[in-house]
């Protein structure tokens, strides 16, 4: 794999501080996915030139634009990067045409010419006929197009995209997500986008790199991580229940001495992960073939899709999903004692 | 000192007080200060000489006065500009030590009497003064008493108002679209002059107008450092003081110009002032 970014982001702040290893080949997009506060943004803009790094590296296509031991900061004008910011940020006195031109203007192209180059990214995103529009008149859908338009009119060769789809409604974001997937496809480039959206992420990204406090916690394909999580916050954003201890056999003994049956056999220091969906709760103790079963309190009711998220408390805390039927013919609520399974087979095991 | 129009919930708000009975010892004292304001400019136009008006007017005196009042006020408004609203950026958009201090040195004209001002000018620019000795010998420049120090000595009044305005229009944009232009290429003066300077226009709208009307009717430092010539430094305000002591219709023709003019000004600003909460 040849690399395209190679970079070592280090950004110290009083109360904060970014340590984030990142490599891309070209044409691939990495998806930076954390909760708020976990450094993506400051990591964004490090790579844009926006926020100086106090230490590490920054080299795209072999060229080294920043390394703060060699005094090297190469300004963010003259970076060949393109960003997409969270509000778009279309300059609000240009029309959607003459803010795609804006970059190349500033690359010397005169105005005509600017537009004329212009005009067939508009066209790309299907926005030909709002090319006069201010962002004002433009709906939440089209302003992103456009600010995605101005970002790759100057052929970037790191394309930067701070959480594309927050801005917008559930309906709107859809459609553009599809479309920004598309866009992201034939981007020769490196793309990096910022999520705290997991589906956003594994929708848009080959690659995942997971932050939190700074750090990376996990980095892989969106398969292997959903598959696999490596922390709670990702256990919980790709929805199963994760639990870490240490294995023997079939056995998972966990810190707080309580134990999880799984079907593969492992050992040694090991998560155990299984879906909400694995797990049926029972007014009275179940005599089934579930090995691991629990005596557990409601603490909470939530509807999710069409499915009820039963939030659990006691010796294992869980998370359950049931159905509606389900969930009123056991009579739940919260305080409600309840039993949970969960098939051996249902769960699964891997190293730490 | 604000000078963005008011949000929508502040004229709601407004209408809401008026439903609600006013105390008499809040509503004398509002009405004694309405005709206070008021009377006077009343008193102006009772008092005009409405049929030697036109006569009043066209003598070429008023006329050479106007003239320069409208040259140099511009004149100064756009030293103002040029100067004052890099400054403007300079104390809204970067960090240097001691920016509070020189925030403060600027506003400091807005609260210095003029004739002190005036009084500093000549000490610097006069002609034995630390700057005008050296402009004089090396270019034969002299300021005081003449238009261009009409200009400057304006400008020093007016420049501070403009600066505030611009500064507040600056740090009400948003300065992540410069920061979006530099990742478009732009260098941080192409961003200033192609996003920022379109984004605070109407800022720089409203204190250039500010600025104006404060040195169309400037009269302490005018007359201190540029003396009351007619024809090179008499403006309006001057003429109107000297004409009240020999000719007081002809000080009213000229004040009721005056009054025109800023009438004119404030009804081009109407949607920024009139309607200010």
């Amino acid at each position: 794999m040849t690399t395209a970014l190679d970079a070592l982001l280090r950004v110290d702040r009083a109360a904060f501080s970014l340590d984030l290893p990142l490599d891309a080949a070209p044409g691939e997009v990495v998806a930076l996915l954390g909760p708020n506060g976990a450094g993506k943004s400051t990591a964004l803009r490090a790579l844009a030139g926006l926020l100086p790094l106090t230490d590490g590296h920054l080299r795209l296509d072999g060229a080294m634009l920043e390394d703060p031991a060699a005094g090297v900061h190469t300004p963010a004008e003259q970076r060949p990067v393109g960003v997409v910011f969270q509000d778009y940020l279309l300059f609000p006195h240009l029309s959607a045409l003459d803010n795609v031109a804006f970059g190349l203007r500033c690359r010397g192209h005169r105005r005509r010419e600017a537009r004329a180059l212009a005009l067939p990214w508009l066209e790309r995103m299907g926005l030909a006929e709002h090319a006069a529009a201010r962002p004002g008149s433009l709906s939440g859908g089209q302003a992103q197009r456009v600010a995605l338009a101005r970002a790759l009119a100057v052929r970037p060769r790191l394309l930067l995209l701070d959480e594309p789809l927050a801005a917008l409604d559930a309906r709107t974001r859809l459609d553009v997500r599809a479309q920004l997937r598309r866009h992201l496809a034939e981007f020769e480039a490196v793309a990096i986008l910022v999520t705290h959206d997991p589906l956003d992420a594994m929708v848009l990204a080959d690659r995942l790199v997971v932050i939190e406090d700074g750090r990376t916690v996990q980095s892989g394909t969106p398969s292997e991580i959903s598959r696999r999580p490596r922390t709670d916050y990702i256990a919980r954003l790709v929805g199963l229940n994760l639990y870490r201890g240490t294995a023997a056999g079939h056995r998972v003994e966990l810190p707080d001495g309580q134990e999880l049956f799984t079907s593969e056999e492992i050992s040694g220091p090991a998560f155990v992960a299984f879906p909400p969906a694995a797990v049926t709760l029972h007014r009275h103790r179940p005599d089934g073939s579930a090995r691991n079963v629990w005596p557990l309190t409601v603490a909470g009711l939530d509807l999710h899709g069409d499915q009820v998220r039963v939030d659990l408390t006691g010796p294992l805390p869980l998370a359950a999903d049931l159905t509606p039927a389900a969930a009123a013919e056991l009579d739940l609520a919260p305080g409600v004692e309840v039993w949970a399974a969960v098939k051996a087979a249902q769960t699964h095991a891997y190293p730490a | 000192m604000t000078v963005t129009a008011p949000p929508a919930p502040a004229r709601s708000a407004r209408r809401r007080r008026q439903r609600q009975r006013i105390p008499y010892a809040l509503l004398l004292p509002a009405l004694l200060g309405l005709a206070f304001l008021v009377l006077p400019l009343v008193g102006l136009l009772v008092r005009a000489p409405w049929s030697a008006l036109p006569e009043q007017l066209s003598s070429p005196e008023v006329w050479q006065a106007l003239k320069l009042s409208l040259i140099s006020a511009t004149a100064a408004t756009a030293v103002s500009l040029v100067l004052g609203v890099p400054l403007a950026w300079l104390l809204a958009r970067t960090t240097f030590p001691g920016r509070r201090f020189i925030r403060a040195l600027v506003t400091l004209p807005l609260v210095l009497p003029p004739v002190v001002g005036g009084v500093a000018l000549l000490l610097v620019l006069g002609r034995n003064g630390i700057v005008g000795r050296w402009l004089d010998s090396a270019f034969g420049l002299t300021l005081p008493f003449t238009t261009p120090g009409v200009v400057l000595a304006e400008a020093f009044v007016a420049m501070p108002f403009l600066v505030i305005s611009v500064e507040g229009a600056l740090r009400a944009a948003d300065p992540r679209y410069e920061e979006a232009a530099a990742t478009l290429g732009a260098s941080r003066l192409t961003a200033f002059r192609r996003v920022t300077l379109p984004l605070v226009a109407p800022g720089i709208g409203a204190g250039a107008v500010l600025a104006w009307a404060r040195a169309l009717g400037e009269f302490g430092a005018t007359i201190t450092f540029a003396g009351n010539f007619p024809g090179r430094t008499q403006t309006m305000p001057l003429a109107v003081y000297l004409a009240m002591e020999s000719d007081p219709e002809a000080a009213i023709a000229l004040s009721l110009v005056l009054l025109a003019v800023s009438v004119a000004v404030l009804a081009g600003l109407r949607d920024r002032w009139l309607s200010a909460p």
